[in-house]
């Protein structure tokens, strides 16, 4: 299978307060259609990892790939292109602009991205919306929505560009076991009919076992990689 | 571009949102752009006002033949007493005539010059005016009215009777308004003017002029050239000062300079004659600056507050519009497009405002004595003033945003989500 993202030697080292060694000659990959969780302990640098390969941390040495091209480097500007084109986020927090609608939340990145007319961009949105069983609720504005359905349209939002990965920082930290029962649904099919890859950072056990593959991380080094 | 109006939607969004933050921004820009406009329309149209009352009345250079003494002294022509030091007492005035010799020929040779647009010649003479008993001292000035008219807008300062009239009156006499008051008289009424050789003339009042100096209304009449010279007993070629009024007025010292050398003549310019006044009206000018200035500052530091709110209020927005792939110059593009959309709304409400002011004190009655032609308060509409309103709206609102934007570029949306 081809690798999605590849991280080679990868350290960090915080400088302030005190110098501390936050992650230790990282190495791994991703593969294509892969279901990848990272776990470990508060504090063992597995969101810093998280963060470093998705480009939004560049104080880092070491070579991250993604589909097989080097972007550790690269100008700010390009990998802000990059996020957009390539990769997907969800984070614990839903983050929504609480002015747009959902609907409007969902189009921002493709809009971004301008590679399609604005009405296949309200097409696409409203089909990823209604995959994620929240399509009535296009019209409404952000911050009128329930926690879990919020959820579900960042996952709306970080796939509306087709990402090739979606990566996730704690994403059902914040819901309950019904709501985090749909994201991880959601997310395993995402994996299994349309071949996105996926790398989860999570604290929940039960989410991790049912994952293709679990990396575990202590001490800023990885223990173990699935 | 596509891009561009994404940004601009969500600029538009979050100022809606925040609508009445926006507002008050808004309103301190149209505040100070308002009051820029009302105040520079009000103090230009005054200093134009006051500028014109000078500029009209005074010729760009004057020139006469000054009485004053011989500059040099026969005994300095004596070769005896070629190095000695020769100490001369009572020294007088050179006998001298008052009048500007070849004057015609003078003038012909000045109308000529490419510098000059018009020059006046003008008959100067002592006067006494008699009514009955009374005699009042004065001068009469023998003018050619229609120039003048032409010229010196002198028609602005015959506040009853014609111009015309004294051309077409033969003897005719335009008095001034002090003179007329303290003499009771009226359009049509016969005034005895005695000249210093002692002729009495009887001239017909055809009109009364009030140029808003009490010294010159109260003293001087003006006449033809002809009854000027008939009342000093001169000829046609008796001429006594010529009035220069020039295409360029900066070039009032040299042309003044060259007639001095050429003619041995006095020539005062205009600069000379009306020093203070320029540093009046550059003072004025610098208040009335100053003060729209502060103003369009106040205004500007209401924006770079409230920006500085909206950003630390919209840092999660702008946090996830980094990791979805907005780059840092969108986000800060966002942030100074809000500032410009205040700057913009609150500079054309301020245009408005402001034009509405000026146009309203426009209209507002303004009458007073010294100031014959005016009836209501001078104001200047020049459009000038309201593309530089609207621009410094627009540059102090630019800048107001540029700093809180550059804070929105540079935010780190790592160190946002990971405070969570």
């Amino acid at each position: 299978m081809e690798k999605v993202l590849e991280a080679r030697h990868i350290n960090k080292h915080f400088r302030k307060p005190v110098e501390f060694h936050v992650l230790k000659d990282i190495n791994l990959e991703v593969r294509k259609g892969e279901f990848v969780t990272v776990m470990g302990k508060s504090g063992c640098g597995k969101s810093t990892l998280l963060y470093i390969l998705s480009t939004m941390d560049t104080e880092y040495d070491g070579e991250l790939w993604l589909n097989n091209k080097l972007i550790s480097g690269l100008h700010a500007d390009r990998l802000s292109h990059i996020r957009n084109k390539y990769l997907g986020f969800v984070f614990q927090f839903h983050y929504l602009l609480s002015e747009f609608t959902v609907l409007e939340n969902v189009m921002l990145p493709a809009k971004k991205l301008g590679e399609r007319p604005i009405e296949q961009i309200r097409e696409d949105a409203m089909q990823k919306l209604d995959v994620l069983e929240i399509g009535h609720l296009a019209e409404k504005r952000a911050n009128r929505i329930s926690g879990g359905e919020k959820q579900r349209v960042a996952i709306a939002r970080a796939l509306i560009n087709d990402p090739v990965l979606l990566m996730g920082d704690e994403p059902t930290g914040n819901l309950d076991s019904q709501n985090a029962e749909n994201v991880f649904r959601i997310f395993r099919n995402l994996s299994q009919e349309q071949g996105l890859s996926l790398l989860v950072v999570t604290h929940d056990d039960d989410f991790a076992q049912k994952t293709d593959r679990i990396i575990r991380m202590e001490d800023g080094y990885i223990l173990d990689k699935g | 571009m596509n891009q561009t109006k994404v940004l601009l939607n969500i600029a538009k969004t979050h100022l809606l949102t925040k609508f009445r933050q926006t507002s008050t921004a808004a309103l301190g820009v149209t505040f100070g752009i308002g009051a820029y406009i009302t105040l520079v329309s009000f103090m230009t149209g005054l200093n134009k006002m006051l500028d014109d009352m000078i500029l009209n009345q005074t010729p760009h250079v004057h020139i006469y033949n000054e009485i004053q003494p011989s500059e040099e002294q026969p005994i300095q022509r004596y070769e005896t007493f070629k190095n000695a030091f020769n100490v001369v007492h009572t020294v007088k005035p050179k006998q001298n005539q008052n009048r500007i010799h070849d004057a015609l020929p003078i003038i012909q040779k000045l109308n000529r010059d490419p510098n000059v647009l018009c020059a006046l010649p003008q008959v100067r003479a002592q006067v006494f005016y008699v009514a009955g008993t009374i005699e009042m001292g004065g001068t009469i000035t023998g003018i050619d009215i229609m120039k003048e008219v032409e010229y010196f807008n002198f028609a602005d300062y015959i506040v009853e009777g014609n111009p015309v009239d004294l051309k077409n009156t033969d003897n005719g006499i335009l008095l001034g308004i002090g003179i007329a008051e303290d003499m009771s008289l009226e359009i049509g009424d016969r005034v005895q003017v005695t000249s210093t050789s002692g002729t009495v003339f009887p001239l017909k009042i055809v009109g009364f002029f009030q140029s808003g100096l009490a010294e010159i209304d109260n003293a001087r009449s003006y006449t033809t050239i002809k009854t000027a010279q008939k009342l000093v007993q001169g000829a046609t070629n008796y001429i006594t000062d010529i009035n220069l009024k020039l295409r360029n007025i900066s070039e009032a010292p040299a042309v003044a300079g060259s007639v001095e050398r050429q003619f041995g003549l006095t020539a005062v310019d205009i600069n000379e004659a009306n020093a203070q006044f320029e540093t009046g009206t550059t003072i004025r000018n610098l208040i009335t600056y100053a003060v729209s200035i502060t103003l369009l500052i106040v205004a500007g530091f209401g924006i770079y507050n409230i920006l500085n709110m909206l950003i630390y209020e919209k840092m999660n927005d702008i946090a996830i519009l980094k990791a979805t792939g907005f780059s840092g110059g969108d986000v800060q593009l966002i942030f100074i497009m809000q500032a410009l959309i205040i700057g913009i709304v609150g500079g054309i409400l301020g245009l408005i405002i402001g034009i509405g002011l000026a146009h309203l004190i426009d209209g507002i009655p303004f009458e007073t004595e010294a100031l014959p032609t005016v009836s209501t308060y001078p104001v200047n509409h020049n459009p000038w003033f309201y593309a530089i309103g609207i621009t410094f709206a627009i540059i102090s609102t630019f800048l107001a945003g540029y700093l809180p934007s550059r804070r929105a570029k540079r935010m780190d949306p790592v160190k946002i989500i990971r405070g969570q």
